[in-house]
């Protein structure tokens, strides 16, 4: 798993942010357009994408993109 | 006049789908503790004799039932004794944006809440289970119904709950002739285990209380309370209706 092809998937569930906004450092729930439905857009692209089941509480724990490719990798494994 | 209580259910036998966990057995129970025989069905046959244990009084019957399965569905039917109440408890959730929410899906949640739940529902009165003065309760909810909460991630679960709502007004009208009364009750979120099934976080979830005017989510015992009210002789002028049992969120 690439964290580019990641962002990609990320930066779909956003409507202003595209993916070169998106960096691994980038923090993610500052940006703007962060919401609870992005949230759960993110929840619902990691069960499609990877078939990995995220919990509210994994993108609570993360702080950035890294931080969530990390998550989603660990689960995949 | 110490014995008057027009809510009583004494007399009643009253079939609980669900009943093995939740809002189910908290209704099974406290029907048997204002005097109604219970037929209590559910998928899992260890948790249902749990419930079955909890019941007060005796001549109380399990029987162990996958509502989406037809023939299962139908042993329940032809197994099941006349009945004076029946309670459409059974249900489960997902969370998910509508742009997630493919047919699939809709397909997953659809069977359990609206198409078993309705079929069930159709066969026992049509094999005439259903008698004059019986009532019928379908457990609903205030997300997705008319004056309801519409939140994000949860289309799929308040369409099919949009549908029950629908259908109730049918059956209402419909059965009302045979002496048969259809409502729904309505709640907001109560602390149960389908709840677990909505992907919020627990401190989302600590915020969404508060958002309560009467400060807290429901228990599954105050739910059981409004569907007693529909399932008694109290209630034989109300069809067609929904109680929505919310701690005040939707004012």
């Amino acid at each position: 798993m690439e964290i580019n092809e990641f962002i990609d998937n990320l930066a779909a569930q956003f409507d202003e942010t595209s993916a070169d906004q998106l960096k691994p450092e980038t923090e993610f729930r500052k940006l703007d357009e962060w919401s609870s439905l992005i949230a759960l857009s993110i929840i619902a692209m990691a069960d499609e994408e990877y078939g990995v089941t995220l919990k509210g509480d994994d993108i609570k724990g993360a702080t950035t993109v890294q931080d969530l490719f990390d998550v989603v990798n660990a689960k995949k494994a | 006049m110490s014995d008057y209580n027009p809510f009583s259910l004494v007399g009643k036998t009253i079939l609980v789908t669900g009943a093995s966990s939740g809002i189910g057995q908290a209704t099974a129970v406290e029907c048997s503790r204002l005097g109604a025989k219970l037929v209590v069905t559910g998928r899992n046959e260890e948790r249902l004799v749990e419930t079955l244990s909890r019941l007060d009084g005796d001549g109380h019957v399990s029987i162990a039932a996958e509502l989406t399965d037809a023939e299962a569905l139908k042993r329940l039917v032809d197994n099941c004794p006349s009945l004076d109440g029946l309670v459409l408890c059974a249900g489960r959730g997902m969370t998910l944006p509508f742009l997630f929410s493919s047919i699939d899906k809709f397909k997953t949640v659809f069977d359990v809440n609206f198409n078993s739940t309705v079929e069930c529902f159709r066969m026992l009165a049509k094999a005439k289970k259903l008698g004059r003065g019986s009532s019928v309760v379908i457990i609903d909810s205030t997300g997705g119904t008319p004056n309801g909460r519409f939140s994000p991630g949860n289309c799929i679960y308040g369409a099919s709950k949009a549908a029950l709502w629908s259908i109730m007004k049918f059956a209402a009208l419909e059965l009302a002739p045979k002496g048969i009364r259809v409502n729904t009750v309505n709640p907001a979120m109560v602390e149960t285990p389908l709840i677990k099934s909505v992907n919020i976080t627990d401190e989302q979830k600590d915020l969404d209380r508060k958002r309560y005017p009467l400060g807290r989510y429901g228990r599954p015992e105050e739910v059981a309370y409004g569907i007693i009210y529909l399932l008694s002789d109290a209630a034989a002028w109300v069809t067609g209706q929904s109680l929505i049992l919310d701690g005040g969120v939707t004012i």
